[in-house]
């Protein structure tokens, strides 16, 4: 269990997470021996103040989950990283990280496979942290039957897989920072709700939240702010209520087009594609698909800006 | 052309094995009927672990039901050769061999033509890499990609679009609408997306 009765400063000034400007490209072989470096991000800023809850919305190919995994210090070997990422005001080194994993910071992995298939659900949500009690405790509030604790990841269904996933980052200590990647595909409306009513539940007790999601409409109804990314950058911090309102208030074209394509809007997608980040020169990554583009948008440093109280890096957003 | 489940009763193990919602006798599924035309998009809905990817991977013949059949025409699903019924899965990083070059993996069965793969936007960049090198979304456009063959009539769609962002979604639900409209395919629609459901599915059938 976790301890909600921590009383912590709302108005706290040092974010539970700043990233600055980070970047992240990969070392990979090309033809024979030579290699090449492929840029997964370029430059993505954002801030998770204790007691908020971030949801990083965006193209699936944009570094969402490469900025989770930069963050929780496990990406691969062949990942050169730049930028910063503070934790409470401090770099995040490795040393610090392997303190902080599964006490102060939770992580709840995109893909099911992250599960061990060869292990008991109930031995991976205990894990090296968690007791029997936490683990049924957790069970019953995640609504899985005790049976479930001496199955193998491959009796699970999809929602329920998801769940063991939450419970194995839940059962651990105080914790100040949720990194979810992408929790809750494959659950049923009642148990999504369950789930963000979890994440803000965290976020009310004084945890950052940062929360990478595609399904925008479930996580306005908890988030503090939204954050979107294209290919590797972000290009908007807008508030929550901004986006649900129907993306008239958003400051990007491609909030606007992307809140445009949702099934609930008019289910109208845009034209053309997300370009590679490691394809991209100088400008805007946005310039080819953008109808309000201007010349001056194809080159040049496109800088993050403050604007009407949220952040966006267009040179012509108003 | 018809696709049916009739009176579909399955269950994991044979045995005693427990299920995630209530601890009944282990039948995922007890006595499912349901029955998908050409031409038809039917949504299914129902709560986590209530058995929507066991019954499309019974429908799509990967799994044999306990008791009870499936129906491809009246006729049972053909036993080798290219199967009509096609599944496209809600985990496609399952669902690739990590072993294969996307290449590979693209034109097991059929070789997509380049407007198909420009329409899905699949990079020529990305048919030598290995699917771990690929995100979520990238994958599943793939894995879309390689049912849309002229041999398949029926296609199930098993949370396909939950991974990817909202613009790729209505990209790719665009044009799945498209082909399945050409063939005159048959589409099973598991999604939890009351709004998705709404806009891509002529019924909708629940479960649970």
């Amino acid at each position: 269990m976790h301890d909600y009765s921590n009383n912590h400063n709302r108005h706290a000034t040092v974010p539970a997470l700043l990233v600055d400007e980070l970047s992240v490209s990969f070392s990979m072989y090309g033809r024979g021996t030579a290699k090449a470096d492929l840029d997964a991000i370029r430059a993505l800023s954002l801030d998770v103040m204790p007691g908020e809850l971030l949801a990083v919305v965006g193209a699936s190919g944009s570094g969402k989950s490469v900025l989770a995994h930069a963050v929780m210090g496990i990406l691969p070997k062949n990942a050169r990283v730049g930028g910063r990422i503070l934790y409470r005001g401090e770099p995040l080194t490795e040393k610090r990280l392997g303190a902080l994993r599964g006490t102060e910071i939770a992580f709840i992995p995109q893909a099911v496979d992250y599960l061990d298939p060869l292990m008991r659900v109930d031995r991976q949500v205990i894990g090296t942290r968690g007791t029997r009690a936490a683990q049924e405790e957790i069970f019953a509030r995640y609504r899985l039957a005790p049976e479930v604790g001496r199955q193998y990841p491959f009796q699970l269904s999809g929602g329920m897989a998801r769940r063991v996933l939450f419970a194995t980052a839940a059962v651990g200590g105080d914790v100040k920072l949720v990194v979810a990647d992408e929790p809750t595909p494959g659950l049923g409306p009642d148990l999504c709700a369950k789930m963000m009513n979890h994440f803000r539940q965290f976020a009310d007790a004084g945890a950052g939240v940062l929360l990478i999601t595609h399904d925008v409409d479930l996580a306005l109804g908890y988030a503090d702010r939204v954050a979107v990314f294209y290919a590797g950058v972000t290009v908007e911090i807008a508030t929550a209520a901004e986006f649900a309102s129907g993306g008239a208030a958003l400051r990007h074209p491609y909030s606007r087009a992307f809140a445009d394509a949702l099934p609930q809007n008019a289910f109208r997608p845009i034209p053309g594609r997300q370009p590679y980040a490691g394809g991209l020169g100088k400008g805007c990554p946005f310039f080819d698909r953008c109808t309000e583009r201007r010349t001056d948008c194809a080159s040049g440093d496109v800088p993050m800006r403050a604007l009407r109280g949220g952040k966006v890096r267009c040179l012509h957003a108003t | 052309m018809r696709l049916e489940a009739k009176d579909i009763r399955f269950r994991y193990g044979g045995g005693s094995g427990a299920r995630g919602g209530d601890g009944r006798s282990g039948w995922v599924l007890d006595g499912v009927s349901l029955s998908v035309e050409a031409g038809e998009r039917v949504g299914l809905v129902g709560p986590s672990g209530c058995g929507k990817t066991t019954l499309a991977k019974i429908l799509a013949g990967y799994l044999a039901p306990t008791s009870g059949s499936v129906l491809l025409d009246g006729a049972p699903l053909p036993a080798r050769g290219y199967c009509p019924v096609q599944m496209i899965f809600q985990h496609p990083e399952l669902s690739v061999n990590p072993r294969w070059t996307m290449r590979r993996i693209l034109t097991e069965n059929w070789t997509p033509d380049a407007a198909l793969a420009d329409a899905l936007g699949l990079e020529d960049a990305w048919m030598n890499r290995w699917p771990a090198e690929l995100s979520g979304g990238e994958l599943q456009r793939f894995c879309i990609a390689r049912v849309l063959g002229p041999r398949t009539r029926f296609l199930l769609c098993d949370e396909i679009s939950t991974m990817l962002d909202a613009i790729t979604q209505a990209q790719v639900w665009r044009l799945l609408l498209d082909v399945a409209e050409q063939n005159r395919l048959g589409l099973l629609v598991v999604t939890h997306n009351p709004a998705l459901a709404a806009r891509v599915c002529t019924r909708v059938v629940e479960m649970g």
